[in-house]
């Protein structure tokens, strides 16, 4: 590729001997460094462990030249999914044809030049087009029992001419004529009037979002007035409706002296109107970084952990997140009232609430498929701006800010209350964040539908939810429980201060040194996996056994069986299996192999050592004992890396 | 008075601690807080029979006389198979240290608790130090607590060694003695660390009391390095803040969040984890021998060497090895429990002696377990128990200071011991850990902040509903199970499968 400057004019660019040191520890290896036209990759030379590191250059968020010193000239890559790397290349040239190659390649400034548009996984046009049609946003309507005798779809936005940022397929009350919808719209930020989101069929309460209205200090619009009475009319179970403002009244204030603000109570009859008090996308975005901040120095002492978990402010937010989520769903399970959400353009505060309320309140949210939906519907066709958000044009860093990524947490914190109510682990969650930095699929690029439209994104690129799918058994929760959903339709989380935790497997994805070195949830999914061809290997004997006229009792299954077989491991480089490289994948098919051998002559015993994920004193950081002393006899300095390190001798 | 606690639950009196009553017109309402931190209201109608209660309920749980408690009047309801007061007689570790080396032997010189009052009666010791020596060495260190065997590592052949501080003081004493007797664990040549539990300033303070550390000069053979391990007082302080904080429903986030970091317990499971596993590294990777001691050699010191054992020796990771180790590293090595556990979080008073030393060691193995979830033939629910037996028990296995002690209370033969019921297969099944898979090697936990996380089955034990999380590890125990079934499943369908085709061969050659 022509943005690659390097020496010999090669579309690779290589340099040797460079070594990546450990964010947390003085371990550092040495290996090689290879350029490509979308991958930086980091390859170790040590021949038996040799790990290799892929980063997309959509990943890395910023790269920066640190002074050189004697061992060669730094280089920090910080990346979008909060891995963080360090390099040493021993020539400063290199290192620099290397920092401002990577600086214009992370940089593009054309759609085009996405990953996605050359993204090729071997699918002919007709997979492609499959992949994009898993999810059908029309039957989700149809789901949830719309259209209905009180809401219908419009075609008033046809043609993206009400309201560009919102998809063409809307639904809104009966009686909200078109006149009624356009007024609406003119007195609403960005054109965006109130529409259906979610519809609880068994109370015919309905969630709405929309935009801030254009009130000003006493401005009124009868038709937005006549909108928010369809809609309160249209639910026959409560007289009122809520109208939620998902931000802190003072912003709600301040926006009034732009023309903007709130419903006013006395305007707009049988409304009750309620600030949540969720900050806006500069606050998160400045609380994040405060979070990574503290969480990347290197021998953080319990205390500067605790307080700066608390000066970030993050965990403050995802509960006030979680808070409104829970009004949300309390309004329309138990009252049966409609709710009406907004915030300042509809698109960030009032993504999240929705889809959240939507989660707590709907059961199907909580399977994979029925998350996928969740956001198509929620976040991509309503206008969530990904690209700005995300960082995936060359940006611009005001709009940047984490509100997909604070709505996956809110799910992670729901499952650590709620284990047994989701389908899916937290590994799905951890690969949807990646694949919203990696511009790899179509799905997330963009601001708009509109705008997906124009880029011709079904033709051209390939859909995430179809690679999702194909590895769906990585993704599982292995204690699901169907059942769980019946006798909970509706969850109703703790907020307690205390049931918020810090996101461990999301933020320091990449330090491995960090997380428990044997996961349950591996052990358990591989069990669940060994049952079904286990269940299998049961039939098959059963059957040899009838042909010698021995009858067998048949087999309880205490599982349901699976209809589907499954798909096989992924292939996928560095968006495979979550946590492994592509070696210990293969290490741990090695290992199952074994496992099955093993169980065919001694069932008790699976056989030969357990690996244990990185068990080395020193990838801990407790301390190491830098010098060892055998027969040296100078004193030395002995530095431990935690607590008082000094002692001489 | 034994019904009035009967109301909830079967409540143990002297599993209170702390009793207050009010009244609103005649309904008189108790508080009482237990010991395992669990808060109770009870509302009794009638003044006069309420104060009646609490009064009662105040003197029955603060009983003085350590042999009206209620391990000397309880008798079981089962019946003891095997007698947990014979199951872990140093004798028998002895002879397991025997088979792998011969470097050392058990001393008996301190068989009537004078050398050392906190020690047991038989110690080990090196082989060529003899008792004269011991009892020199004993009296230059802190409550005769010489240095003795705590853990020999088969791998290498090296070895913990505890003990309490050298009584150097300010002019800087030294005893032949105790040099020779720690020099004597050493092979040819190498050198060994020693590890100070308390910081370089602590321990410079000590010598003002008669206290000290080894000095470089006398011990030339031997590094020394310093930790912050906390002390007791200001444990017992950081749990109250703890649970506070854990109880008060109102908090919003920052305010849990300072109140947690402010009660320091996260820093000190940090601390005494981190020095744990530098003491590991040291025997482990370094090759080296390794003495630990703080200042009594009764607390930090054992939190410490019965942790690096965890971490080195997989015995020590199962039921068995674990309850060998607490009675080995905490029973017989003189934890004072009885001081220690007497009132936990709610005490009206502050008890000096009172510290959850070893509550923080459970959490610390508890963040082990949670990093190793396979590692470990027991579950949490095993740590919470012996959490709970600490501070209230029907048995006596926790009464008393020292080995001496109990002796002199006949807890052998007037109390049942907490194994003799633990370890009956009706009881144990509760603490199985399902996915236990035996591994023999060292295991290396992480010391990150971010790694180490609020113990949530004590301290929020009461406040929280645990009921989709106890569902969810059911299921996981469901699949476990079944897959072990379908897995014999298998194998008894191939075995039949095998003889009904070697049976048919010879018929179909003809």
């Amino acid at each position: 590729m022509e943005h690659i400057r390097t020496p010999k004019c090669v579309s690779k660019y290589v340099v040797e001997q460079v070594k990546l040191l450990d964010r947390f520890s003085n371990k550092s290896v040495t290996g090689t460094l290879h350029l490509t036209a979308t991958h930086l990759i980091f390859v170790e030379s040590n021949s038996t462990s040799a790990q290799e590191i892929w980063i997309l250059h959509h990943h890395i968020a910023s790269v920066e030249k640190l002074s050189l010193t004697t061992s060669g000239c730094p280089l920090l890559i910080q990346c979008r999914n909060f891995r963080v790397v360090h390099f040493v290349i021993p020539r400063e040239r290199d290192c620099h044809d290397i920092y401002s190659s990577l600086l214009r390649l992370l940089r593009p400034v054309s759609y085009d030049e996405l990953y996605a548009f050359s993204y090729n996984p071997k699918q002919n046009d007709q997979q492609r087009e499959e992949g994009w049609q898993l999810i059908d946003l029309a039957a989700e309507f149809e789901r949830m029992g719309v259209p209905c005798d009180q809401w219908q779809l419009t075609d008033v936005n046809r043609e993206y001419k009400v309201c560009e940022t919102y998809p063409r397929d809307l639904y809104v009350p009966i009686t909200a004529s078109k006149p009624i919808i356009v007024g609406s719209s003119k007195f609403r930020s960005k054109g965006r009037f109130p529409v259906l989101t979610y519809f609880y069929q068994e109370k015919k309460a309905a969630v709405c979002r929309c935009s801030q209205p254009l009130s000003g200090f006493s401005a009124r619009c009868l038709e937005d007035e006549h909108m928010l009475q369809a809609i309160s009319k249209s639910n026959h179970n409560s007289r009122y409706i809520y109208v939620m403002d998902t931000r802190p009244k003072l912003n709600a204030l301040a926006n009034r002296a732009a023309g903007k603000g709130y419903e006013n109570e006395d305007n707009y009859s049988n409304i009750r109107f309620q600030f949540v008090g969720i900050e806006n996308i500069h606050v998160m975005r400045g609380s994040l970084q405060k979070l990574l901040e503290v969480m990347g120095t290197r021998s953080l002492s319990m205390t500067d952990y605790l307080v700066g978990l608390e000066n970030s402010g993050w965990l403050r937010h995802i509960k006030a997140i979680m808070d409104a989520a829970i009004f949300l769903a309390r309004a329309v399970t138990v009252e049966g009232a409609s709710v009406l959400v907004h915030c300042s353009d509809g698109w960030d505060r009032t993504a999240q609430v929705c889809a959240l309320g939507s989660l707590l309140m709907d059961p199907y949210y909580r399977t994979i498929k029925g998350f996928m939906v969740l956001i198509e519907k929620d976040w991509i066709s309503f206008g969530h701006k990904f690209a700005d958000r995300c960082d995936q044009l060359d940006p611009d860093p005001k709009e940047v800010s984490p509100i997909f990524t604070q709505f996956l947490e809110c799910v992670w914190q729901l499952t650590e209350q709620f284990p047994q109510a989701f389908e899916f682990s937290e590994w799905f969650l951890i690969q949807i964040h990646e694949h919203v930095h990696s511009c790899q699929f179509g799905n997330f690029l963009g601001n708009s539908q509109r705008q997906r439209e124009d880029l011709q994104l079904k033709e051209r690129t390939y859909s995430l939810w179809a690679h999702l799918l194909s590895e769906k058994q990585n993704y599982l929760n292995p204690v699901y429980s169907p059942s769980f959903a019946e006798s909970h339709p509706v969850l109703e989380p703790s907020t307690q201060a205390y049931h918020f935790k810090f996101w461990r497997n999301m933020y320091h994805q990449y330090d491995r040194s960090m997380h428990p070195r044997q996961s349950i949830l591996k052990h358990v999914l591989t069990l669940k996996e060994s049952n079904r061809e286990l269940e299998g290997t049961v039939q098959a004997l059963k059957t040899k056994l009838q042909k010698f006229g021995v009858s067998t009792s048949p087999l309880k299954p205490q599982t349901p069986p699976r209809e589907r077989s499954l798909p096989p491991r992924p292939q996928s480089l560095i968006l495979g299996a979550p946590l492994l490289s592509r070696k210990e994948v293969q290490q741990e098919e090695d290992e199952e192999v074994i496992g099955e051998e093993a169980r065919e002559d001694a069932p008790a015993s699976t056989g030969g050592e357990r690996t244990v994920e990185g068990n080395s004193a020193t990838e801990n950081g407790y301390g190491e004992l830098k010098e060892s002393f055998g027969s040296k006899n100078e004193p030395s300095v002995v530095t431990l890396e935690f607590g008082v390190a000094r002692m001489t001798c | 008075m034994a019904s009035a606690a009967d109301l909830h639950s079967e409540l143990f009196l002297n599993a209170l601690t702390q009793v207050s009553s009010r009244f609103i017109g005649s309904l008189g309402t108790i508080i009482v807080k237990c010991k395992d931190l669990r808060v109770i209201q009870l509302d009794i109608p009638g003044m006069e029979e309420c104060l009646n209660i609490a009064s009662s309920i105040e003197a029955l749980s603060t009983l003085d006389s350590v042999s009206l408690m209620y391990p000397f009047f309880y008798r079981p309801l089962f019946e003891v198979i095997e007698d947990g007061w014979q199951l872990f007689v140093p004798e028998e570790a002895f002879k397991d240290l025997e088979s792998m080396t011969d470097e050392w032997r058990l001393s008996e010189v301190n068989k009537d608790f004078s050398v050392c009052p906190s020690y047991p009666s038989l110690l080990t010791v090196p082989k060529d130090i003899d008792d004269e020596s011991l009892c020199k060495a004993a009296s230059f260190r802190h409550g005769g607590r010489f240095p003795v065997l705590s853990y020999y590592h088969k791998k290498n052949g090296m070895v913990m060694m505890r003990a309490a501080q050298p009584l150097t003081g300010t002019n800087g004493r030294r005893c032949k003695e105790d040099e020779k007797l720690i020099n004597a664990t050493l092979c040819a040549g190498k050198r060994g660390y020693i590890i100070d539990t308390r910081t370089i300033a602590v321990a410079q303070q000590a010598k003002a009391r008669g206290g000290g550390f080894e000095q470089e000069a006398n011990y030339p053979q031997w590094r020394r390095i310093h930790k912050a391990i906390e002390r007791s007082n200001v444990l017992q302080e950081s749990l109250i803040k703890l649970v506070e904080a854990c109880n008060d429903q109102s908090h919003s986030m920052d305010r849990w969040l300072s109140k947690l970091e402010a009660s320091n317990w996260q820093s000190h499971v940090k601390e005494i984890l981190t020095t744990a596993c530098l003491a590991a590294q040291c025997i482990d990777r370094e090759g080296a021998s390794v003495l630990v001691h703080g200042t009594e050699g009764t607390d930090s010191t054992l939190q410490v060497t019965s942790l690096a054992q965890i971490i080195l020796d997989p015995a020590c990771r199962t039921i068995r090895g674990f309850e060998a180790l607490i009675e080995r590293e905490w029973l017989q090595a003189g934890h004072p429990f009885q001081q220690r556990c007497a009132q936990s979080a709610y005490s009206n008073g502050k008890p000096r002696s009172e510290a959850p030393v070893f509550l923080l060691f459970l959490d610390c193995v508890w963040q082990i377990l949670r990093q190793f979830p396979c590692s470990f033939q027991f579950n949490e629910n095993f740590l919470i128990m012996l959490f709970e037996h600490t501070y209230a028990s029907q048995f006596g296995t926790f009464l008393g200071n020292s080995v001496g002690e109990r002796v002199k209370l006949q807890l052998s033969q007037k109390t049942v011991s907490l194994w003799s019921w633990v370890n009956r297969p009706q009881e144990m099944e509760r603490f199985l850990n399902p996915l236990y898979e035996p591994n023999n090697l060292v295991i290396w936990p992480s010391v990150a902040p971010q790694s180490l996380l609020l113990w949530e089955g004590v301290f929020l034990r009461w406040n929280r509903s645990t009921k989709c999380l106890d569902e969810a590890y059911q299921e996981m125990v469901h699949i476990i199970e079944y897959n072990k079934e379908l897995q014999n499943k298998v194998n008894s369908l191939r075995r039949q499968l095998a003889q009904l085709e070697t049976e048919d061969n010879p018929l179909q050659t003809p």
